[in-house]
């Protein structure tokens, strides 16, 4: 039997026991989940950075203002494209801000840098932007960035053989920037498009933020010499190669590369329009994709930002799949990271849910499996968008060909693949 | 005892704990940038406060010590070949000085604008050469995953080593320039500098002393262009591209060209300013902020943040000798410029020895 001075212990541990625990709980409710966020506000991407922050920002609304109990802090960083700059900006969020969660980078070899980065703060878990490099999770990828969005090469493998079985297009040339993710987007398409019997004649590269494409577009060839040009180019790049091509009077059918005929670039003014109808391109998203979830993305696009873009474009969409798996992550392990995010981690893997395109899952690489669409460029009250030719669910890292197979083909580069 | 020694030792010391009062972002990303960059920064004060020819090629000739390094120790997509990393070191170094021996030869007879113009020149020309180039450069990618060595079991990626290693180059890169510039080479430097057509009429070949100035520069650029690519562990073209050009001719304004400490004072703001303007503005205004103070530096103090400094200085101890290597300097409003005969009686009346920097003036 307890005398008085044992019970008086055992209440006194009891209370004390009773109030740690709760301060605990309350200390893990107070501290605030930091979560940083890194686009590109500069340089030839600014657009798309812009629209990429939104996306981040309609993912943080979806959730509220708490997430498993924990308050959100966000904060944002800037990169012009620049793997070097990219990198200075990671450092600031990981070091200074503290961030626990990473949603980013944009562009292509950015992608590559961050993912290296990762290797080197194995507590922070990253989850990529829109940057689409095939390489960033196929080639010694990083165990904590994740890329619940799909590769540059998945994007286009669809258009490939679309343009070649159901237009017979025979011969085509392309015009690209000269960098990884236009790589991508080249290996994905080229690698359906020649095994089906098609040809590439002629590529040609131009720097990232080129501005005046007259030497390209003299040698480009007449209409009936080939049947396409595949363009791909982005942001302000895109606008200013589709203005001059159609001022120099240029007629030849055009195929859109994924951000090419993104919303980003037909929201904007000029002649180019007239040229764009009938544009052939392939993506994530298609911007008149009629199923319900889609729409209703679109709606709360349009309400939370009135000033926005006529519909989201793919760096939104992109960066909100991010950040949202990045939150239902939080929520799958009740908000806890205290030991470095390995629990949290185990559980992303495991993640599969629904985007408003469909369900995304990721593979061993911590690479996205996810819908493509085949689009057409329609013009819509006045405004231009895509429309949906074809859909396809599922598409996998390794474009149906299992990974063996498609290790085969090699890293997408200038050369690699060629079908002249 | 003047505040000058003080001062300095301060600085010492506060440069020396630096590591253990911050963050590692504080560390790494602004110390060990700032001593990086700013070693660059002193390559193009040294041309431009003793030499008298502004270069536009400094990053370029950084690049291409960073690239050196990339392809010997990091070889990447089957470009470059792995060679111990002291070798690569060596490499490197050399390779910086033959580009800026071949950047002062092409421009040595240029000056004002057309130096500026010339260089400006190299630097594209370079830019794009490394941005086409796979063969060498390894095109827009460049090279990732540079590891900065370990020496003696110590992980120079670490951010303290990184910044006492930083902090070692560039201390020495500042000896160096302050050292040479009162050797019989630097004073001909000077001389060529505020009068050349009166030294080539005393036998003195203006040319050699300036090109070869522009190899040293091209050593210290070097150094620095080494300690860049350890810091971001990756150098492409993005790192060398027409921005981070004018980047290094921001943070030498910015700092001021009096002196070599400029350069670092520079580097030091530029970097504060670039990593937090964006907790000022909305994110999409963020580099107005960069532009805004960078103007406001230069409207209200010429000679940078080293101007503002040295005439604080100059009102606590009045009468203190200026360091700078200017001839015609002058700083603002109060005082005469400082290469009048008028003002020298001030400075001897201070009881301190001129005749060490007579020749700087």
């Amino acid at each position: 039997m307890l005398n008085r001075r044992d019970f008086g212990l055992v209440t006194a541990s009891a209370v004390v026991t009773g109030l740690t625990a709760g301060g605990i709980r309350r200390a893990r409710a107070a501290e605030p989940l930091r979560i940083g966020g890194l686009a590109t506000l500069e340089g030839p991407f600014a657009e798309p950075g812009k629209d990429s922050f939104r996306g981040i920002e309609m993912a943080l609304a979806e959730f509220g203002p708490t997430v498993a109990g924990r308050t959100i802090a966000f904060s944002r960083a800037s990169s012009d494209g620049n793997p070097d700059v990219a990198l200075a900006s990671a450092r600031r969020l990981v070091d200074q801000d503290k961030v626990e969660l990473f949603v980013g980078p944009l562009s292509g070899s950015e992608g590559i840098r961050i993912k290296d980065y990762a290797k080197t703060v194995p507590h922070v878990t990253f989850f990529n932007g829109s940057s689409a490099a095939v390489e960033t999770t196929l080639v010694d990828p990083s165990p904590n960035f994740y890329r619940f969005n799909t590769d540059g090469a998945q994007w286009t493998a669809a258009l490939g053989n679309y343009i070649k079985k159901t237009k017979g297009w025979t011969r085509i040339v392309l015009v690209s920037e000269d960098y990884s993710f236009p790589y991508a987007q080249i290996f994905g398409l080229m690698g359906t498009y020649c095994a089906d019997g098609g040809r590439v004649t002629h590529k040609f590269f131009v720097p990232l933020g080129t501005k005046d494409y007259s030497s390209v577009i003299a040698q480009l060839p007449e209409k009936g010499d080939v049947d396409a040009i595949f363009v791909v180019l982005g942001g302000s790049d895109a606008v200013n190669f589709l203005s001059q091509y159609t001022q120099a009077g240029g007629d030849v059918p055009m195929i859109g590369g994924s951000i090419a005929v993104d919303q980003t670039v037909l929201a904007a003014k000029g002649p180019v329009r007239a040229h764009l109808p009938g544009v052939l391109s392939s993506g994530p998203i298609s911007d008149n994709d009629p199923s319900p979830a889609w729409q209703s993305f679109v709606a709360s696009y349009r309400k939370q930002f009135p000033t926005g873009l006529p519909s989201p474009s793919l760096f939104c969409f992109n960066y909100y799949v991010s950040t949202k798996a990045a939150l239902l992550g939080i929520q799958a392990v009740d908000g806890d990271l205290s030991d470095g995010g390995v629990k949290y981690r185990a559980a992303l893997d495991k993640l599969r849910f629904d985007t408003p395109t469909g369900p995304v899952f990721i593979n061993k690489n911590r690479q996205a499996t996810a819908t493509i669409f085949v689009n057409e460029i329609v013009e819509k009250n006045g405004d231009l968008t895509t429309s949906p030719v074809q859909k396809f669910e599922g598409v996998d890292q390794f474009l149906g060909l299992g990974e063996a197979a498609y290790l085969k083909l090699g890293l997408p580069t200038r050369d690699n693949p060629s079908c002249p | 005892m003047t505040a000058r020694p003080i001062f300095i030792a301060g600085g010492i010391l506060l440069l020396l704990v630096y590591p253990f009062l911050l963050n590692d972002f504080w560390v790494l990303q602004v110390g060990g940038r700032t001593l990086g960059f700013g070693t660059i920064a002193l390559s193009l004060v040294f041309l431009s406060a003793y030499v008298g020819m502004l270069s536009l090629a400094q990053m370029t000739v950084a690049g291409i010590a960073g690239y050196a390094m990339a392809y010997f120790t990091a070889p990447m997509g089957g470009v470059g070949l792995l060679l111990p990393w002291p070798v690569a070191v060596v490499i490197a170094l050399c390779l910086a000085v033959l580009a800026g021996l071949v950047v002062g030869a092409i421009a040595v007879r240029t000056e004002g604008i057309y130096t500026l113009m010339i260089t400006l020149a190299i630097a594209v020309g370079f830019y794009y050469l490394t941005l086409q180039n796979y063969s060498m450069f390894n095109g827009f990618t460049g090279f990732t995953r540079i590891p900065p060595p370990h020496v003696l079991g110590i992980d120079m990626a670490q951010p303290k080593p990184f910044f006492y290693v930083s902090l070692v180059a560039a201390a020495l890169c500042y000896a160096l320039v302050r050292w040479v510039v009162r050797t019989p080479f630097g004073l001909a430097l000077q001389a060529a500098r505020d009068n050349g057509r009166r030294l080539r009429a005393l036998g003195y070949p203006l040319a050699l002393p300036r090109i070869a100035a522009f190899g040293l520069a091209g050593f210290i650029a070097g150094v620095g262009g080494i300690l860049n690519v350890w810091l971001n562990g990756s150098i492409s073209p993005g790192s060398i591209a027409i921005t981070p050009t004018l980047d290094v001719l921001m943070a030498s304004v910015l700092g001021g060209m009096l002196g070599p400490e400029g350069a670092f004072l520079g580097a030091f703001l530029f970097t504060v300013v670039q990593s937090f303007a964006i907790y000022l503005v909305p994110p999409e205004r963020f580099n107005t902020v960069i532009g805004v103070i960078f103007v406001a530096v230069v409207v209200f103090s010429p000679d940078g943040v080293l101007g503002i400094g040295r005439s604080a200085l100059h009102r606590i101890a009045p009468g203190r000798q200026p360091l700078s290597g200017h001839r015609d300097v002058t700083t603002r409003g109060t005082e005469a410029p400082t290469s009048l005969p008028a003002t020298r009686p001030t400075f001897e009346a201070d009881g301190q020895s001129t005749g060490e920097n007579h020749h700087a003036q």
